[in-house]
């Protein structure tokens, strides 16, 4: 070991123990307490060579945005995001069975039913098939949850993500089985342990569906439906089948429990089924609950996004509601993408409710929570509720969340 | 023009949507097939040198073991269904073994306790029911079967008999009150089974626009 790499190698155990040494204890969004590693004034970065090249990158010592899982889903920390992009150990997760271990040496996707030519697909041969790279949000169709003060974007709304996907536009395998002109509906199957399926209309198949096996130019993560799944762009999250091992085409629907007990919704006295496209909703993230902020200047900053097209405007009210003005969207704005958008805004230091609403390319304005009770009934459940969600910044700088309940 | 485009494009896919649920299949095909090889004629000229051809070859011919192996799905008309049969004295015997320890001992819900399930049974009115169950909110009886073949029990998936899952078919349905108790189920008399739930049902018809629906 020459004299150089000795000083690194004492300098590096060196660092690490007293990073370990000096942590302090910190709140995280939810309560949990973390601990984060301080510096002494000894750590003047600039008179110490640091660590040197390494196999794998790895956050900021003083970083730590995690997801919060519970028994049967994982939100992403929407408040810790500055773009639109989702750090993929970051993405969401929703599961019916857990995340299976596939081998991508044994991976296969069948498709069958109404088409000239059955066939099986390995990965390597989905891989060989042109591809085709598109960003865009993938959401929960139940990703709303409200109830008290203290709850954080990750924990109103943090079943939404996005990723830029690779794989093979379904279309192209369409034509390579030869979708017979009949087939009108096609079952996506997964391969987990509960073997999801959905009933899914060709015109997405032929439209812009895709099977995809990378996510943020690696391949796409175990929960994500490691080694492909179904993307179906700005279609209920359940649609996009992940593990994907079967696609079926046929003339009739299947009805499967996932499109008839569960992704469905009381109406008025009636149930409604089918909602594929994701209704467009908007969420400040910054300044929200637990943040805390001074009277000033101070950017507002969200995500805003829907499943029926581009994002046309987002309007933002920082006197609770009573007016409203246009943010500035962050170019460019994708087809069913989150889009950030930001509102510069001087606060006086009063109790005021901020909030935003979108409007999307076909004219739809993101509701008040009255109004989706007014056209569906107190039924509601969190299936596609879209309500716009305010935040109550109180006189002491605090930011809580305007917890409206319906029942 | 970049815009238009878009524009054009996305007013496309809301009749496509719209076709869908109506079921207009010809004329759906050929519209999409239309405007698909339209996006794509485009795409080809700008990008790739050469025309695509007619098929790539990559994978090969699905067998019919293949498909066997994995098709076990069922569609409401009974299309699927296997061979087999179950009664409803069959299928309690089968319940009380691989399922009970979840679902509760008679698959309803229970005043004060959480089961790890959700309950399966109850009446079947629609009108202020406290949970969604099989009995009061399930419209395609052929789903039961489809369902616990593909996924149940929760701890070992896939590991039942055609009869048996029959047989629990049957059992639920008899204690939902949706058939007599001495019915057979099997592949001829499931999808004959009309659910008192399915005439509640209705397919989203929103297509964006300024109404709140």
């Amino acid at each position: 070991m020459g004299k150089k790499e000795k000083l690194l190698m004492n300098r590096r155990t060196w660092l690490g123990g007293t990073l370990a040494a000096a942590v302090i204890h910190v709140q995280t969004a939810w309560g949990k307490s973390i601990q984060i590693p301080t510096l002494s004034s000894e750590d003047d970065p600039t008179k110490k060579i640091g660590p040197g090249p390494s196999k794998l990158g790895k956050r900021s010592l003083f970083e730590h945005p995690v997801r919060k899982p519970s028994d049967i889903s994982s939100r992403t920390p929407l408040q810790d995001l500055y773009s639109t992009i989702t750090p993929s150990d970051l993405h969401f997760e929703r599961h019916h069975a857990g995340v299976p271990v596939i081998d991508p040496e044994k991976y296969e996707l069948l498709i069958h039913g109404m088409v000239d030519k059955p066939m099986k697909f390995t990965l390597r041969d989905l891989k060989r098939f042109p591809s085709v790279t598109r960003t865009c949000f993938i959401e929960c169709a139940g990703n709303f949850r409200t109830g008290k003060e203290e709850m954080t974007p990750q924990d109103i709304l943090g079943l939404t993500s996005q990723s830029e996907w690779t794989g093979v536009m379904l279309s192209t395998l369409f034509r390579e089985v030869g979708v017979q002109p009949k087939a009108t509906w096609f079952l996506a199957e997964g391969s987990d342990a509960a073997v999801l399926t959905r009933s899914i209309p060709v015109s997405k198949g032929w439209n812009d569906a895709m099977i995809v096996y990378a996510q943020n130019g690696e391949a796409i993560r175990p929960e994500q439906g490691y080694p492909a799944r179904l993307l179906l762009p700005g279609w209920e999250g359940n649609t996009n089948v992940k593990w994907l091992r079967r696609i079926e085409l046929s003339d009739q629907l299947w009805m499967t429990r996932e499109e008839t007990s569960k992704y469905t919704y009381p109406v008025k006295d009636r149930i409604r089924q089918f909602s594929f496209d994701m209704d467009a909703r908007s969420i400040i993230t910054f300044p929200s609950y637990p943040a805390n902020v001074e009277p000033g200047w101070i950017e507002i900053r969200g995500i805003a996004w829907t499943g029926r097209g581009k994002v046309h405007r987002v309007d933002v009210s920082t006197d609770s509601g009573k007016t409203w003005n246009s943010a500035r969207l962050q170019e460019p704005v994708l087809d069913k993408a989150h889009t950030y958008f930001r509102y510069l805004w001087h606060w006086s230091g009063n109790e005021t409710e901020i909030m935003s609403r979108v409007i999307d390319e076909t004219g739809y304005m993101q509701p008040t929570l009255r109004q989706l009770i007014d056209a569906r009934g107190v039924d509601i459940t969190g299936y596609h509720l879209n309500p716009i969600t305010a935040w109550v910044i109180k006189r002491d700088g605090s930011v809580k969340f305007k917890s409206e309940s319906w029942k | 023009m970049q815009k238009a485009k878009g524009k054009i494009g996305f007013k496309g896919f809301v009749v496509i949507a719209s076709g869908v649920i109506v079921v207009t299949l010809s004329s759906l095909y050929n519209r999409t097939t239309l405007l698909h090889n339209a996006k794509l004629d485009t795409s080809r000229r700008t990008t790739d040198s050469l025309t695509w051809p007619k098929t790539f070859g990559y994978g090969r011919v699905a067998t019919t073991q293949d498909i066997a192996a994995w098709d076990i799905d069922i569609q409401p008309d009974g299309k699927g269904l296997p061979a087999g049969s179950g009664t409803v004295h069959e299928g309690k015997v089968v319940y009380l073994a691989k399922c009970a320890a979840c679902h509760g001992a008679e698959g309803k819900e229970i005043a004060g306790q959480k089961l790890p399930a959700p309950a399966l049974v109850s009446d079947t009115t629609f009108q202020g029911r406290k949970s969604n169950t099989i009995g009061n909110y399930w419209p395609y009886a052929t789903t039961v079967f489809d369902y616990i073949r593909r996924s149940m029990p929760y701890t070992a998936p896939g590991t039942l008999t055609n009869n048996e899952v029959y047989a629990l078919t049957a059992y639920i349905l008899g204690q939902n009150h949706i058939i007599k108790t001495d019915a057979v189920i099997n592949a001829q008399t499931l999808p004959k089974v009309i659910m008192p739930a399915k005439k509640h049902f209705i397919t989203d018809d929103r297509e964006g626009g300024a109404e709140v629906k």
